[in-house]
């Protein structure tokens, strides 16, 4: 279904349509390269990790001589050879340790061999001596007088100037909001609810691991090839860690075999790189085990929230108070851009006239985390949507109903100062609503089976920094083909189909005409900031679209000129220029890359046409370390809600998700099938988060780093029907009106089971994972029969 | 470490190959042979994109020993298709759009080939059945279930043709 308030526009050929996505032949025969796949040739080395068993200490001493005097073993480093700091927003990290590890997996070593046999082996005979020191488990904890300083240099690291970290203590980042008078609201309130939910950490797991292959020429240029959704921001950050230009650093990233913001910024990929340093002109690969993906890559960070919040006696909100502890882990670099982007998104969907939120990062002896889809957003609408429906029931009021009052409208002053743009979060959640049957209760399959029904809403916008750009290219072939060129990553989400659809409708050619060009490679592909924030569709395809349309351009100059002709008279239409004027015609075959012959062999008209667009917002300002408070924090929300229908096993407590409905605002579906697709894996893996998901960290070791013990969705699990429900309002500045939808998908899909669980069963499950065991104790203490 | 001189139909095609005894198929395949459509994502059995056919039956190629491979019979993605003609069930993910990233699609198909082959008219549960030992992170399974159950349909169309 597609609800479009613009149905009535006419869009060119081929937005709107659901073509096939570009990569689908070359995925389905095994042809499609993943970066473990390219061949190196016999000089290829192989790189392994030494890394810290424990969660806290200091480095006393490393002997590397044995692993040094094993044949076979080309090179071994640790952190002295590298002093330089790597960080997105705040450079807290070194490539290897130097002084102190701080969580278990921090690499304090590397080796470089013939085999990754040999290369393991030498890791065992590396000696290193720790001192053990306090650590930090919990980040409330971590924020108290009494807690261990894990970074004693934070006044020292550089960082970005919306991040404010606070030396001296854990606090790597302390976001504020302080909109209206919360303390002067709750008196006004006719009912006040107060919770605390403690979200775990989680992988993101995709199921290609890390891999990176880094090789050094002897005059210090250096080629990267990488699983990455980053390879630009990959070259910058590595350009710095090594004080060379990024023009000397090339980054190759082919097709990405999941990402979900784990390939993001610069993790894993600089260990390889330090080590091809000391090998040069030899590529030295790194791939991690399925085991260190768990706890090396960045995780999903932990969350402690703390909820209050008040509305009237008509159901109105009036005030919210957050309190939020991230768990950082030992490295924040990135992570304090989550902290941030929960700040300033923290009433969730809703219009809330006062709201006081503080939101920390904060440094723990926990594996490091970072960005995942939903960045941040997830982990705070699991108790936030929670939190609504039970406000909703103490004032005796329906919860869609409650958020039909309150959900946030275009022209709303939004929790930073902003003004909201127009949106359709209000249809979303009565298509959801009316889709799901909302008060219709069906019977259960079994008799000691309960039914249910809940219901959430999302909003998410990218979190990015303000000028975050986009660029490409637009080529014609000399038979009139085209070949873009984008530095955005193809990882699952489809946005080299996306490409492909704006330069043809730009152009004005048909779908099929169009390739892309792979992989990405910074040498040879125009800038991208990063393949994060569902913000490709907009950003760069916004880039694509202009470049489309400076191709255009030039085509229509050049057949003007040879045909006397003004070009506003010309079009081109299916791959054909023509006027409308003379109702002459011509194919792009053969004249957009030779030109069009003058008359009389007197010479020619036209060149290569090639074209060049790109597109960075310029309007996102800063906001008040204090307050919070400024004109824009961000670019757009896209917004959306999720209903769903469980049964719950009162003899196991077992949840079963039997169906789900999901209606997200897209602004515009460029590829209508590829926004449904989106939208149902989205909605499986949050399924799977809500279910199942859990890093079980125990003293800062995981105790269930494999897949037997950390369980995903499987296909049994998938429930037997999603629903997806695409609302089309306009983004002012997308192409065609489009947003992204990529993250979103997941962030509302816990909180509406929590809610479908209470609505069947009579329990709140709190945090997440709602595992079989939790649900049937919780019903084992509530009584429930 | 001992060799094992070793002869294997691949896709087809008989070859003749020296493996050390502790290499696993899937490397054998990845690194010696070429064959990169198979994937490697845990080395532990529990992922399933290594899932290649061999003599006929859906295996994890992480967990065999090529040494055990001695005159057996292996079908892995790059074989799926012939003559620039794809097999149905990989026509069927590329028309259902039941492909993201792309990482599980190899094992994917190659357990849903193997199930068509043993059960041409599988039910709902049998496909999800079947493959439950493949992880895919990015589709949430609907669309490759829906694919699998019309390639059994267009490989019936398929067959009946063929005996017309």
């Amino acid at each position: 279904m597609v609800i479009s308030d613009a149905a009535a526009e006419k869009v060119p050929h081929p937005i709107g349509e659901s073509v096939r996505r570009v990569d689908a032949y070359e995925k389905v025969t095994g042809a499609a390269q993943f970066a473990d796949d390219l061949q190196f040739g016999p000089g290829l080395l192989f790189a392994r990790i030494k890394r810290s068993p424990i969660p806290h200490g200091r480095i006393l001493r490393i002997d590397t001589s044995k692993a040094r005097a094993l044949p076979g073993v080309k090179a071994v480093i640790t952190g002295k050879d590298f002093p330089g700091h790597i960080g997105l927003y705040l450079k807290d990290r070194y490539i290897f340790c130097r002084d102190k590890v701080r969580y278990v997996g921090d690499p304090v070593a590397g080796v470089a061999a013939i085999s990754e046999e040999i290369a393991e082996k030498a890791l065992d005979l590396i000696e290193v001596e720790y001192l053990p020191l306090p650590a930090v488990f919990d980040p409330e904890y971590g924020v108290t007088s009494e807690a261990p300083i894990l970074h004693p240099d934070l006044g020292d690291y550089s960082v970005v100037n919306f991040v404010f970290p606070k030396p001296g203590t854990n606090i790597s980042n302390h976001f504020k909001i302080r909109k209206g008078d919360v303390h002067a609201a709750w008196g006004s309130c006719a009912a006040v609810i107060e919770r605390t939910y403690h979200i775990p950490h989680i992988q993101h797991v995709p199921i290609e691991p890390h891999v990176a292959v880094a090789k050094m020429e002897e005059n210090g240029k250096l080629k990267v090839w990488a699983s990455s959704q980053s390879p630009f921001a990959q070259r910058s950050l590595i350009a710095s860690a090594l004080d060379i230009s990024p023009s000397d650093v090339e980054v190759v990233a082919p097709f990405v075999g999941g990402g979900f913001g784990c390939k993001a910024g610069l993790s894993m990929e600089a260990l390889a790189v330090a080590i091809a340093t000391r090998v040069k002109g030899r590529p030295v690969k790194l791939r991690l085990t399925r085991e260190e993906e768990f706890y090396t890559a960045f995780v999903r960070q932990g969350l402690v929230a703390h909820f209050k919040m008040g509305c009237d006696s008509e159901g109105r909100l009036l005030a919210m108070e957050n309190r939020f502890y991230w768990d950082g882990g030992a490295y924040t670099e990135y992570g304090v851009n989550i902290t941030r982007a929960s700040g300033y998104s923290s009433s969730g969907p809703y219009d809330v006239p006062n709201v006081r939120t503080d939101s920390y990062c904060v440094y723990t002896n926990h594996p490091v985390g970072g960005p995942m889809r939903g960045f941040g957003m997830p982990e705070m609408h699991a108790g936030l949507e929670q939190c609504i429906d039970e406000l909703a029931a103490q004032i005796g009021m329906d919860p869609v109903r409650f958020r039909k009052i309150n959900c946030v409208q275009g022209g709303d002053i939004l929790v930073t100062g902003m003004t909201m743009h127009p949106t359709g979060l209000s249809q979303c959640l009565e298509k959801a609503a009316e889709a799901i049957g909302w008060g219709y209760k069906d019977p259960p399959s079994a008799t000691n089976k309960r039914r249910g029904k809940g219901i959430a809403m999302m909003w998410k916008a990218p979190a990015m920094p303000p000028n975050a750009g986009s660029s490409a290219w637009v080529e014609l072939n000399e038979d009139g083909t085209v070949t873009v060129s984008v530095g955005g990553q193809e990882i699952g989400q489809g946005s080299f189909t996306v490409a492909a659809q704006m330069a043809a409708a730009a152009l004005g050619v048909p779908y099929d005409w169009v390739r892309v060009a792979g992989p990405v490679d910074t040498d040879h592909s125009p800038y991208e900031w990063q393949t994060v924030a569902s913000r490709l569709t907009w950003s760069m395809g916004n880039a694509v679209y202009n470049a489309g349309r400076d191709a255009r351009h030039q085509i229509l100059e050049m057949v003007a000129q040879a045909w006397g002709e003004k070009p506003e008279d010309l079009d081109i239409s299916n791959g054909m220029v023509i006027s409308y004027k003379t109702e002459e015609s011509q194919s792009l075959k053969n004249i957009v890359v030779y030109g069009i012959p003058k008359p009389n062999d007197q010479g020619w008209t036209g060149g290569p046409i090639v074209g060049r667009g790109n597109f960075m917002p310029t309007y996102v300002t800063g906001l008040d370390p204090e307050t919070g408070q400024g004109p824009r924090a961000v670019v757009h929300y896209t917004t959306g809600a999720q209903a769903v229908e469980v049964e719950v096993d009162l003899d196991t407590g077992k949840v079963e998700v039997l169906r789900g409905v999901a209606a997200f605002d897209v602004g515009k579906a460029i590829n209508p099938d590829m926004v449904k697709a989106q939208i149902e894996g989205g909605f499986v893996q949050g399924v799977s988060t809500a279910l199942f998901e859990e890093l079980k960290l125990k003293e800062g070791v995981l105790q269930n780093s494999s897949f037997v013990d950390y369980r995903i969705a499987t296909s049994a699990d998938a429930p037997q029907e999603v629903e997806a429900i695409i609302v089309e309002v306009a983004q002012d500045d997308g192409p065609f009106g489009a947003r992204g939808i990529g993250e979103h998908a997941l962030v509302p899909t816990t909180p509406a089971i929590a809610n479908a669980i209470f609505d069947a069963v009579g329990i709140r499950p709190g945090a997440p994972p709602f595992t079989s065991e939790k649900v049937y104790l919780a019903m084992r203490e509530a009584g429930v029969e | 470490m001992s060799i094992h001189r070793i002869t294997l139909t691949v896709n087809g095609e008989v070859d003749q190959v020296d493996v050390a005894s502790n290499v696993t198929l899937l490397r054998l395949l990845r690194e010696k042979l070429a064959l990169t459509g198979t994937k490697n994502g845990c080395m532990a059995g529990e992922c399933g994109a290594c899932t290649v056919m061999l003599n006929g039956e859906p295996v994890n190629s992480c967990m065999v020993l090529a040494a055990e491979c001695d005159g057996a019979h292996v079908l892995t993605v790059e074989g799926l298709a012939h003559d620039g003609v794809l097999d149905p069930v990989q026509q069927a993910i590329v028309d259902h759009g039941a492909i993201q990233c792309g990482f599980c699609t190899p094992g994917i198909l190659i357990s849903a080939r193997a199930l068509l082959d043993r059960n041409p008219k599988p039910s709902d549960a049998e496909i999800r059945e079947a493959i439950v030992g493949n992880l895919c992170r990015c589709t949430g399974y609907l669309r490759i279930v829906d694919a699998i159950q019309d390639a059994a349909h267009r490989q019936e169309v398929l067959l009946q043709e063929a005996i017309i």
